[in-house]
């Protein structure tokens, strides 16, 4: 490498692939088959995937916030990782919603112009990372929970969801395997340690309760053979946690009881702020391309 | 073999451009100087994470947020190669990092610049790591072994982040009048840091000399920024962004660029600590290493207890076993 | 290794890729125990690429000669236990080295 050409490096499309999906200029789901299977209704599919990508895009969100803040610089490479996976699946996810529910949205237009009332998220999602005890306890959580319903929807009637469960699977037993080893290590390692991700589980176990509660639009597409009822899950979530906290010596919180609103968008603080942060400088140049 | 005769074979080494490798004897000054010179290296990858991360949860769009995630996260992952390289010299990843936080050893200075919009991003792909790919090629020849093959691999990454940063540019130019203008104010902001990042003129540069004999450094300062330059006027040209330096015109009779005079003041005022961000960035990875530090004890104390072999597999097994789940596992 | 509690020792990182022969060093990593540093390795050095198989190392655990057998101030050859083995040339079937 004696004599290096800038111009080179600029002009040289090869793509790179160790770059997460979406790095080049195709949009998602080019060269796929995105009709709507039959006896679906394209409003409840596209809800779904809002669920889904409206998930995986504010946990990708609270992992990205530890950019330059994990505590080593190792931690640094796999928060990152398991953020870029999580943002490629509300991509793909977020695509595919306006491809069935008629509104012909991209990824962005969801992402980034609907108002705090409109998302459609649980709202274990949304909570702060208050330190690395609480954001391994949600990610422990939300993946265990997240890798059981994909592993479900790997079934679904609708290629598009089934393709992308199909990848999901993949990295979120990744994702539930490093939070497993951090919450073992952490319940398991100082007194210090213990205590906070004790209070970590304890912090998020009020928002369990909706992670297994059947939504409306859940219900209706599990009928199909499209969607998942996250209730379905619960078995495995209980066995999948029972045996992580007690190799890591923790007690298993009262996680609260399933039933009720489900996925209600509200005009919350922490929901507020998020947005502040995720939606201001797209909506600040509207119409812009970046 | 007497210290004479060892250095004699460390100086036939550099003379024929073979390399030092952690095991081969070498004189202290060198020592120091690759260590030094190493550290503030991966620093400044760690550091450099700041301006740009910042940017990664309010990306405007979804792409770019993934591009830039990816760029901050491979910027990591160059700190610790670089950090592994200067640990081959017998230093000590974790007293590096402290004598960072402490204000011992330094990173660049072109991190203490803030990175105020959007489009900051796009040029310090564009200008930053276009300064750092001239400062890099070279130094893939460096003499010493673990640094030159750092620097390969890491300079491959680089140019695929600095193509990035310009594509960024190049749809924001075609885009909005305001995009248009962020680029433009962007610009005129980081083009003279991004000079400064070859650091002082060769005549106020004491150690060129030496650096340059014992192969550490291939080029001298002024000689690199002239290359920048060079690469990067055309670029401008391309982009349709004007470069704040009206002393910058084609010197026909040098074939090069002419260039205004550095600001070596403010050089000089940021380099002591003095520049807008100085004490932010410091102050940010020194609350990251100690706000993470009891998540290291935990993870000190869990694999003491866990050292025997048996302790180890039954909790491999616990992990294996929940990674399966449940009947669909 | 280091002087603080906290301190994670060094691990030396190896990996083989899908149409390699043989283990390759390809750098170092720090980590608490072994399988945090087997992880951490997929993390760092593979990107989490599938069908690489990667052998991690404690650096302590190495020992090395000298290349160049003109060390006398150091130990004989194979004796001592080497902190950091020299990092080797990336050949071309590690993917995305």
């Amino acid at each position: 490498m004696d004599t290096y050409d800038a111009y080179q490096a600029i002009t040289d499309v090869a793509e790179d692939q160790r770059w997460a999906f979406g790095a080049g200029f195709d949009d998602p789901l080019s060269g796929v088959d995105t009709t709507i299977p039959d006896g679906v209704v394209g409003a409840d599919l596209g809800a779904y995937c809002e669920m889904l990508g409206d998930d995986a895009l504010l946990v990708s969100h609270r992992l990205q916030q530890w950019v330059a803040h994990a505590p080593e610089l190792e931690e640094e490479a796999a928060l990152a990782n398991i953020a870029l996976d999580l943002l490629g699946q509300a991509r793909f996810l977020l695509a595919r919603a306006g491809t069935v529910d008629g509104s012909g949205r991209t990824e962005d237009d969801y992402a980034f112009q609907r108002g705090a009332a409109q998302f459609r998220h649980v709202r274990l999602v949304e909570l702060v990372d208050s330190d690395f005890g609480v954001a391994m306890a949600r990610l422990l959580v939300f993946s265990t929970w997240r890798l059981a319903v994909l592993d479900r929807l790997r079934a679904s009637r609708d290629p598009v969801l089934a393709a992308i469960a199909d990848k999901g699977v993949k990295e979120v037993t990744y994702h539930r395997e490093y939070a497993a080893q951090w919450v073992i290590r952490l319940g398991d390692g100082t007194e210090l340690s213990h205590r906070r991700v004790q209070a970590g589980l304890d912090q998020i176990a009020p928002f369990v309760g909706e992670l297994f509660t059947d939504s409306d639009v859940e219900t209706r597409l599990a009928a199909v053979g499209v969607g998942v009822r996250p209730s379905e899950t619960r078995a495995e979530f209980d066995a999948v946690l029972d045996t992580v906290l007690s190799a890591a010596t923790l007690r298993c919180p009262a996680w609260s009881a399933p039933g009720g609103a489900t996925r209600t968008a509200g005009d919350r603080d922490t929901l507020r702020r998020l947005l502040v942060e995720l939606q201001s400088v797209a909506r600040a140049h509207p119409g812009a391309t970046w | 073999m007497t210290t004479v005769e060892l250095h004699e074979h460390f100086d036939r080494t550099i003379a024929h451009d073979r390399r030092i490798e952690p095991r081969d004897w070498m004189p202290d000054g060198y020592r120091k100087t690759m260590i030094r010179q190493i550290a503030q290296h991966a620093h400044s990858e760690i550091i450099g994470m700041q301006p740009e991360g910042y940017w990664i949860t309010r990306a405007p769009s979804l792409r770019r947020k993934a591009i830039l995630l990816a760029k901050v996260q491979d910027e990591a992952g160059h700190g610790m190669y670089l950090y592994c390289a200067a640990e081959t010299l017998g230093v000590d990843r974790a007293d590096l990092t402290r004598r960072l936080i402490d204000g011992q050893q330094k990173y660049s200075s072109i991190f203490n610049y803030p990175s105020l919009t959007f489009a900051d991003v796009g040029v310090i792909g564009w200008l930053v790591d276009g300064a750092a790919i001239c400062n890099q090629v070279p130094l893939c020849r460096s003499s010493f072994g673990p640094y030159a093959r750092a620097m390969i691999r890491i300079c491959k990454e680089e140019s695929f982040h600095q193509r990035q940063g310009y594509e960024l540019l190049m749809t924001m130019m075609r885009g909005t009048r305001a995009q248009r203008a962020m680029v433009q104010d962007a610009t005129n902001r980081w083009w003279w840091p991004s000079l400064m990042m070859f650091g002082p003129p060769d005549q106020d540069s004491p150690n060129t000399e030496q650096s340059m004999a014992w192969g550490i450094k291939r080029h001298t300062n002024d000689e690199l920024r002239q290359r920048f330059v060079d690469m990067t006027v055309p670029q401008a040209e391309a982009l349709g962004v004007a470069l704040p330096d009206p002393d910058l015109h084609w010197n026909d009779e040098h074939g090069h660029y002419d260039f205004g005079e550095v600001d070596w003041a403010e050089f000089k005022r940021v380099i002591r600590g003095d520049g807008p961000c100085n004490a932010e960035r410091v102050g940010n990875r020194r609350a990251a290493h100690e706000s993470g530090a009891w998540v290291r004890a935990a993870a000190v104390a869990h694999a003491a207890k866990h050292t025997s072999t048996a302790a180890s597999v039954d909790n491999q097994e616990v992990v294996h076993q929940s990674a399966q789940g449940g009947p669909h596992g | 290794m280091g002087d603080t509690p906290e301190d994670w020792p060094l691990y030396e990182v190896f990996l083989r890729g899908k149409r390699g022969l043989n283990h390759v060093h390809v750098g170092s990593l720090h980590a608490a125990d072994a399988q945090m540093a087997l992880h951490h390795a997929r993390d760092v050095y593979t990107r989490r690429n599938e069908g690489v198989s990667i052998w991690v190392v404690a650096s302590g655990d190495i020992t090395a000669s000298s290349p160049d057998e003109k060390d006398p101030f150091f130990a004989p050859s194979g004796d001592k236990v080497y902190r950091h083995p020299t990092f080797y040339a990336i050949p071309d079937n590690v993917p995305h080295m």
